[in-house]
């Protein structure tokens, strides 16, 4: 029987974990993700969830002992926040490279210098390149879901998830979230198959130096070198987008609800201008786009759940009919934009897609973001438009002068 | 909080063998490395200990090899499919029996 | 949906009796429901704040609450440090934990006023906890008859599922006393 209780972000991703059954759990506690580990801790140590925790010096070595954990057949789970993401970076490369299905909840948070505990999403956005997917939730149901999804989707491209969410925003907000019937878990996430056993019966060498041609074994296979490695990850990636729809699908199937596949849309159908976001703010422009459409312009929004792989296709629909589409993110690729911006503005170009895009960056280490502020920055961005000013980054309740 | 997950005994049978590099331990996995040689070294087995001997001895060539192409036997062996001609059993051997001889250049 | 600013110092449980109304709100039938502690870092005697939303449908906003429909003020020496009506409503109802009634509290006009002596009943009741008594989940109690969101029985039950069955009694038994107890001052007519 699925039940209802009212909890944080956090627990939400702790109760997923453990329903999906996780055997090595090693994390390294960090605001605001501590009370994700704690729990995490707490379960295992209190006999409620067979697994193993390993107690690790660094985020680096949390990813590490994840890699070989994984490796050889175990399912596992991390969690991380800002400095201790990027402390894990080169990690992240090796688990995306080696193809293993790990899921790591990223609890997004500012990335230092200067220090910032509060939230933004610099952290998890500036590891796009590293070969993981990323899934963003807008509420901690999204959040408890997600985990579960993660894992399927994950043991079935071979590619790690991180399962991203706003730190404080969502970690420690409580609100009510239904808990799935564990054995309804069971059956729509079958156990992990690795991809290949070690065994000392057939002993292997795995991941060892590539060399910038193809190479031919002692017993005369021609073997991938580097280059067809990559784009063996790259294929999956893009691949990657039919099984998360799939996945979506089968969970809803399973348990009655579902979270949009690659991206959510909000009263898209007749929008003049469309808000997009990604995790949270998304969520919070869904009351701008009604506070909009009572000033009677017609507004809507489409929520980034999945970044990478990016959802082109889907945005492509999604904002096929709009007149104008405003990009609202939490970090920025400095020299540039968001990097939401320039992903959407290369989805769109040169297809049957003329909206103008404008980027907006809000909410940086913590800095409030209320609903009646995006509703205010999308009508300057018409107007603008009406102007024929095509190209515009904000940054939004930031003193720039 | 859930109940404990019990595992079913799970099929551990392998997916796809080429989603992730590797290679299987195998002689010549790394190709034929004896043709890197220059110098290749000769034994002179008049001079070799465990030759003169009969009997398992000394066999310095085969623990310094760093290619581990030396053969404990009697008498001394060296693949030379894999020899890369370090030199380094010839100037660890104790009796002087094995010398660098250019490759190309008779044994003698 | 109705927004409630909690104010009190780090240590008096106001994170926690957020949490509570949460529980007894969806038990109320409310479908949405957030609870959040004023975001960063918080130490024990400072000035803290918790924030809770409670709607008919699922909450979709997750920032900071600007005007509140409801304050409720666990220590009234924060008036003189936290601008409390500043972030009222000028409609809005203000419940404070003080022995004084609310014309002795020094509020003017156009706020409902609530008093509860919410530290002198868990005392009555021994609810003391190290040696401190315990009133963030009595002054609930001051929120059900101050509002009408949540029934008794919706506090009750969401304590059920909190704390230990004796702990529950109480713990309930300071509630119902508190909402006996509560003194409201209708805003002033204009």
């Amino acid at each position: 029987m699925s039940k209802v209780r009212i909890m944080t972000g956090n627990q939400a991703a702790a109760v997923g974990a453990t329903l999906s059954g996780v055997q090595v759990v090693a994390a390294y506690p960090i605001t605001p993700q501590s009370q994700l580990a704690e729990i995490m801790s707490q379960q295992i140590e209190g006999g409620k969830l067979k697994a193993e925790y390993v107690r690790v010096e660094s985020e680096h070595s949390a990813m590490t002992v994840c890699i070989s954990a994984s490796t050889v057949g175990a399912r596992v789970f991390t969690a991380t926040s800002a400095n201790g993401l990027l402390y894990m970076h080169e990690q992240l490369h090796w688990a995306a490279g080696a193809r293993l299905p790990i899921v790591m909840c990223c609890v997004n948070r500012g990335v230092g210098a200067p220090w910032t505990i509060f939230n933004d999403q610099q952290d998890s956005l500036s590891q796009r390149d590293t070969g993981w997917l990323q899934i963003y939730c807008r509420n901690n149901q999204e959040i408890l879901d997600t985990v579960i999804q993660a894992y399927r989707i994950a043991e079935k491209v071979y590619v790690p998830v991180m399962v991203c969410f706003d730190g404080f925003v969502l970690s420690h907000t409580m609100m009510p979230v239904y808990i799935p019937d564990a054995g309804a878990v069971r059956k729509f996430l079958p156990p992990y198959k690795p991809h290949t056993i070690l065994s000392p019966e057939d002993p292997r060498n795995i991941n060892p130096v590539l060399f910038p041609g193809r190479r031919e074994n002692t017993e005369g296979v021609l073997c991938d070198g580097y280059m067809e490695m990559r784009y063996k990850l790259f294929a999956a990636l893009d691949g990657a987008r039919d099984v998360i729809i799939e996945t979506d699908e089968a969970f809803a199937e399973a348990f009655g609800r579902r979270h949009g596949g690659m991206l959510w849309e909000y009263l898209t159908e007749d929008a003049d201008v469309i808000l997009t976001g990604i995790g949270s703010i998304a969520s919070e422009a869904t009351v701008a786009a009604d506070l909009l459409r009572e000033e009677g312009v017609k507004a809507g929004v489409v929520g980034i759940r999945v970044f990478r792989p990016f959802p082109k296709e889907d945005v492509r629909r999604a904002l096929r009919k709009a007149r104008a589409v405003v990009t609202f993110e939490k970090a920025v690729s400095y020299g540039y934009e968001g990097g939401l911006c320039s992903d959407l503005k290369a989805a769109l170009y040169g297809t049957e897609v003329k909206a103008a895009v404008h980027g907006c960056i809000a909410g940086l280490g913590g800095r409030d973001v209320k609903a009646r502020e995006l509703a205010e920055a999308v009508k300057a961005s018409l107007a603008d438009i009406d102007d024929g000013r095509t190209e515009k980054t904000l940054w939004l309740n930031c003193f720039t002068g | 909080m859930p109940d404990i997950w019990e595992y079913e005994e799970s099929d551990m049978s392998k997916r796809d063998d080429s989603i992730s590099a590797m290679c299987t331990p195998a002689i010549g996995e790394a190709g034929k490395t004896g043709d890197w040689r220059s110098s290749r070294p000769v034994i002179d087995h008049s001079k070799c200990i465990p030759s003169l001997k009969k009997k398992p001895a000394c066999f310095l060539c085969w623990l310094y090899c760093p290619e581990g192409v030396v053969r404990a036997n009697i008498p001394v062996e060296i693949d030379m499919d894999y020899c890369k001609g370090c030199g380094v059993c010839a100037e660890e051997c104790p009796s002087k029996a094995i010398t660098m001889v250019r490759e190309g250049a008779t044994d003698e | 949906m109705k927004e409630i600013l909690w104010h009190g110092r780090g240590g008096q449980g106001v994170v926690v009796a957020a949490q509570i109304l949460a529980e007894a709100a969806y038990l109320a039938g409310f479908k949405g429901v957030t609870s959040a502690p004023a975001f960063g870092p918080e130490r024990r005697g400072s000035p803290v704040t918790a924030s809770s939303r409670i709607a008919g449908e699922p909450v979709r906003t997750f920032s900071q609450i600007e005007q509140a429909d409801v304050a409720i003020v666990l220590d009234d020496s924060l008036f003189k440090v936290v601008d409390i009506l500043n972030r009222l409503k000028k409609e809005g109802i203000i419940i404070i934990n003080t022995a004084a009634q609310p014309d002795q509290v020094g509020i003017e006009g156009c706020f409902e006023v609530a008093t509860v002596d919410a530290v002198g009943i868990a005392l009555k009741h021994h609810l003391i906890r190290e040696g401190a008594p315990v009133f963030n989940t009595t002054i609930l109690g001051a929120f059900a008859r101050a509002t009408g969101l949540v029934s008794l029985e919706h506090i009750e039950r969401a304590l059920e599922g909190k704390i230990s069955r004796d702990a529950v009694a109480r713990n309930f038994s300071t509630v119902k006393d508190a909402y006996e107890h509560t003194v409201l001052r209708q805003k002033a007519q204009s």
